[in-house]
């Protein structure tokens, strides 16, 4: 039960970061790429139905993570106190810029909100990529389960750590060179004219970043966590995901070279996916490992709610699940194919 | 300050901020459903327009109901470890589920109602703004789980180590108290959206603009209003009132300022709770009112707080018993404005009667504070308890998050929201001058698209 409730979380937050991490990208490159007043209201059309349904799956995981391992919620929540704060002020400010930049013709009320939908989007994407190196990482749990981290100490991994250290920081930044380059090959899918052009370029010129700071990632962690090949080298079979990390890497930079643009924003899904099932493999059974002494690894046993609470909740987390995945895909039907460069966006 | 207050004020402000939102939403979100349902039967154009114009403005609200409600699904982890760590197996159900069941289903519809519009057929159309309000309930109806488990905690089973879980699923979804709550509050909840948009329509009547949809507005929010006001006051909260002095005495004692049992006891219209001398200074009371709202009958005796040991009090006791005041008072005038509104609609002469069309106009912040005050008298009158009876307050909080933490973070909750409260004033004073036929077309500003 422990083990199934695990990849149900695990699986929520990967829909998380493929689908919230497309229109993150697209603030994170939205400067970059689209330029005129017509460009950014092509790039904004082209996430304007969805963000909010993608940010319900952080919701959903947060809410899912809370009813089957409400001591992991409770430790990790309130552990993460300050950057969990910082984030969900990022989440506020860049929520409303998406909307209201679209509410006045006015250019500096424009500007304004153009600047802030980046600046919130680029800051959310390093702490997230950070957040997952400090969970990968590890933190100094106490004897009652609970911890505190300062945002940072001395900006090296130990018994002290911060949230930030090199490690971490690294993390933030491979989550922002990822999701920039998933946020281009998003715009290059669903925009036309000069806006589709730059995207792609923009991903044809990140993508060597990628590649360097991915193949970077294995040492470091290993740096930073001696055990965390362990289940790899228990279980060979689970090479088979950086395996198919780097392939979809590949497809990445081959179909964006073709301009197959659906083929190049499915290699990079492919890619957001494996990396994150790639650490999730190196914790397993552990949610949250201690870097300490006098506290204990949180696993999926310590954390686990009671057994006819879950039971109960593997009925309606599957109903829930198919209704959302049916609006899903009903909603991306009705809104399939490209932005319309001249007329304004998906609207009436 | 010490932890413990700084914790219980971030929350309580960032609670209270967030539900201005949704109690508009939810209530707007229906009162849209009856726009999109005349324009289907009358096929008159008007009632499209009528709902597209009430749609941005849900939109807008939605935005802010998002945004704020996302730090709120956070802070039972940040703020209330220790609570979080012993209920999660209870309550993160229902919360799981709310995300699970209604935002998603309100996330994927509201896009399509505001940006679907021309893809849809008027039928398909309907269909989203029906989803919209279904979700948009669901989710109120599992908020209310939540927190009617905590009122009155009921299919729970204590697990070793001081965690609770749920024994029985039904149990918690059909909990008494849950099914009145929520009634009351979603009644509370038509209540601000009807008077919001009356508001809207005695506006434009009195300025002669618009002057076709604001007799729509004033109509559907008169009739709406005060069906709604009639079922604020009875059924549903007088049957809250009664499960609260049955399920927590000394919460009602708070309320009603009762400082000694009393047989007929008297119902205390307004007045001054003097702590030191447990007594209610410049009481303006009606005798043995209270003994016949609770029980039925004039004699009965209701149990006063000197039946209580001090620290079972509710602690905040003078603002429970404000604030329960506030709510009550506010309802019954509602239902004084409202039906004086319905009987000139039903005369034909609302239009004109620009003394009642002013407080009407004027009365559209009134529910906010009814609401609000309402939700303060739940929540203070359940302290000193977290979960009723189970968990205290002082035992929930997160205890290695240091004062000065919270104090940060409840300075940063501060300023963002002033700031969203400067946008949301512009952008929804920018709609009502705008006005209904300015949202038709696209080039006008406040289209989304535009
Ligand atoms: C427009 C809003 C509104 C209005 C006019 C009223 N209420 Fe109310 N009331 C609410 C909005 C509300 C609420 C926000 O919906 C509350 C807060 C929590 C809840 O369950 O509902 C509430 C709670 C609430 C409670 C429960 C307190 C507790 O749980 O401890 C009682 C006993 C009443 N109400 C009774 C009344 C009576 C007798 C009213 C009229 C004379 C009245 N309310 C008007
Ligand atoms: C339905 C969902 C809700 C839940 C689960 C909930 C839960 C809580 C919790 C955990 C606290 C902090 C602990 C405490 O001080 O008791 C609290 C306090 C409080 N809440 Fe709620 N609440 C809900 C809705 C609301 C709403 C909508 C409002 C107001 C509009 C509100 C107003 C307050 C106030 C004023 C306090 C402070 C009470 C005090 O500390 O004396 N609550 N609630
Ligand atoms: C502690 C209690 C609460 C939590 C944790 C909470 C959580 C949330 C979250 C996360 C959202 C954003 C959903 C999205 O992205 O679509 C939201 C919105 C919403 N909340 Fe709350 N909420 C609380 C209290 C309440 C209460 C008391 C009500 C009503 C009775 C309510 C009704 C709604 C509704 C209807 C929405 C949809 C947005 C809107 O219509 O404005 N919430 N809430």
């Amino acid at each position: 039960m422990g083990t199934l409730w695990f990849w149900i979380v695990a699986l929520m937050l990967v829909a998380y970061v493929v689908l919230d991490g497309f229109d993150i990208g697209v603030g994170i490159v939205y400067l970059f790429v689209a330029r005129t007043e017509d460009e950014r209201r092509q790039a904004m059309s082209s996430i304007g139905p969805f963000w909010d349904g993608n940010e319900v799956w952080l919701l959903a995981a947060g809410g899912t993570l809370f009813f089957a391992f409400p001591l992991l919620y409770a430790s990790a929540f309130s552990g993460f106190y300050l950057p969990l704060m910082i984030v969900l002020w990022l989440l506020i400010l860049r929520g409303v810029s998406i909307e209201l930049r679209s509410h006045s013709g006015d250019p500096l009320w424009r500007t304004f909100f153009d600047a802030l939908f980046a600046f919130a989007s680029i800051l959310l994407a390093i702490f997230f990529g950070t957040a997952l190196a400090n969970v990968i990482r590890g933190v100094p749990i106490g004897p009652d389960d609970y911890f505190f981290l300062p945002l940072w100490t001395n900006w090296r991994i130990g018994p002290h750590p911060g949230i930030l250290d090199w490690y971490t920081v690294t993390g933030g930044v491979l989550a922002l060179v990822a999701l920039a380059v998933h946020g281009a090959l998003y715009l290059a899918l669903k925009t036309e004219g000069e806006l589709e052009r730059r995207s792609r370029a923009f991903a044809l010129k990140a993508w060597p970043v990628l590649l360097v700071l991915t193949l970077a990632g294995l040492p470091l962690t290993v740096l930073a966590r001696p055990h965390a090949l362990q289940n790899y080298i228990d279980h060979p079979i689970s090479f088979l995901v950086p395996c198919a990390l780097l392939a979809s890497l590949a497809v990445v930079i081959f179909a964006t070279g073709r301009h197959s643009s659906q083929a190049a924003f499915l290699g990079s899904c492919a890619y957001l996916a494996t990396m994150m099932a790639g650490a999730v493999i190196g914790l397993f059974p552990v949610l949250l490992p201690t870097v300490g002494t006098d506290g204990r690894d949180i696993t999926i046993a310590l954390a686990l709610a009671g057994p006819h609470t879950l039971r109960v909740g593997l009925v309606w987390w599957t109903i829930g699940i198919l209704l959302a995945v049916l609006y899903f895909a009903l909603i991306q039907w009705l809104f399939r194919g490209k932005v319309s460069q001249h007329a304004d966006g998906y609207g009436h | 300050m010490d932890a413990l207050s700084l914790d219980r004020i971030h929350f309580a402000f960032t609670i209270t901020y967030h539900y201005l939102f949704p109690q508009l939403t939810m209530g707007l979100a229906l009162l849209i459903v009856v726009l999109k349902s005349l324009a289907l039967k009358t096929h008159d154009p008007k009632y499209d327009v009528a709902a597209r114009f009430w749609g941005k403005l849900l939109a807008v609200n939605f935005l802010l109901g998002v945004v704020t409600g996302i730090p709120m699904e956070f802070q039972f982890g940040t703020n209330w470890s220790e609570f979080s760590r012993r209920t999660g197996g209870v309550i993160g159900m229902p919360l799981a589920m709310e995300g699970v069941f209604s935002f998603f289903l309100e996330s994927a519809f509201l896009g399509l109602f505001l940006f679907g519009e021309k893809r849809l057929s008027h039928w398909a159309h309907w269909a989203s703004a029906f989803l919209v309000f279904a979700g948009s309930w669901i989710s109120g109806f599992f908020i209310i789980v939540t927190d009617a488990w905590m009122q009155h905690p009921v299919a729970y089973r204590l697990l070793p180590g001081g965690a609770f879980e749920v024994a029985s699923f039904w149990g918690l979804m059909l909990n008494p108290w849950a099914w009145l709550q929520y009634a009351h509050t979603m009644c509370g909840s038509v209540v601000t959206a009807s008077f919001v948009m009356s508001a809207v329509g005695a506006l434009y009547v009195m300025q002669h603009r618009d002057e076709q949809y604001g007799r729509t507005f004033l109509k559907l929010g008169v009739i709406a209003g005060f069906l709604a006001c009639i079922l604020q006051i009875f059924p549903t909260g007088d049957l809250h009132g009664k499960y609260v002095a049955r399920h927590q005495p000394a919460a009602m004692a708070g309320m009603e300022g009762l400082f000694n049992s009393e047989k007929g006891a008297p119902i205390v219209l307004m007045g001054q709770p003097d702590m030191a001398a447990q007594k209610i200074d410049n009481p303006i009371a009606v005798n043995d009112l209270l003994s016949f709202l609770v029980y039925g009958t004039t004699s009965a005796e209701v149990q006063g707080l000197n039946q209580f040991p001090r620290d079972q009090w509710p602690s905040a006791l003078p603002l429970l018993f404000y604030s329960y005041h506030i709510m009550a008072g506010l309802g019954t005038y509602f239902l004084a404005l409202m039906a004086t509104a319905a009987f000139l609609l039903w005369r034909g002469t609302l239009f004109t009667a620009r003394w009642l069309l002013w407080p009407i106009l004027l009365s559209f912040p009134l529910p906010y504070i009814a609401n609000t005050t309402g939700w303060m008298t739940a929540e203070i009158g359940r302290q000193p308890w977290l979960v009723y009876g189970l968990v205290r307050t002082a035992q929930g909080y997160s205890t290695h998050i240091s004062a000065g933490n919270s104090l940060f973070t409840l300075l940063g909750f501060l300023g963002m929201y002033a700031v969203l409260s400067i946008l949301w004033i512009l952008l929804v004073y920018n709609f009502i001058q705008d006005g209904p036929v300015a949202a038709q077309s696209p080039a006008a500003h406040g289209g989304k698209t535009a």
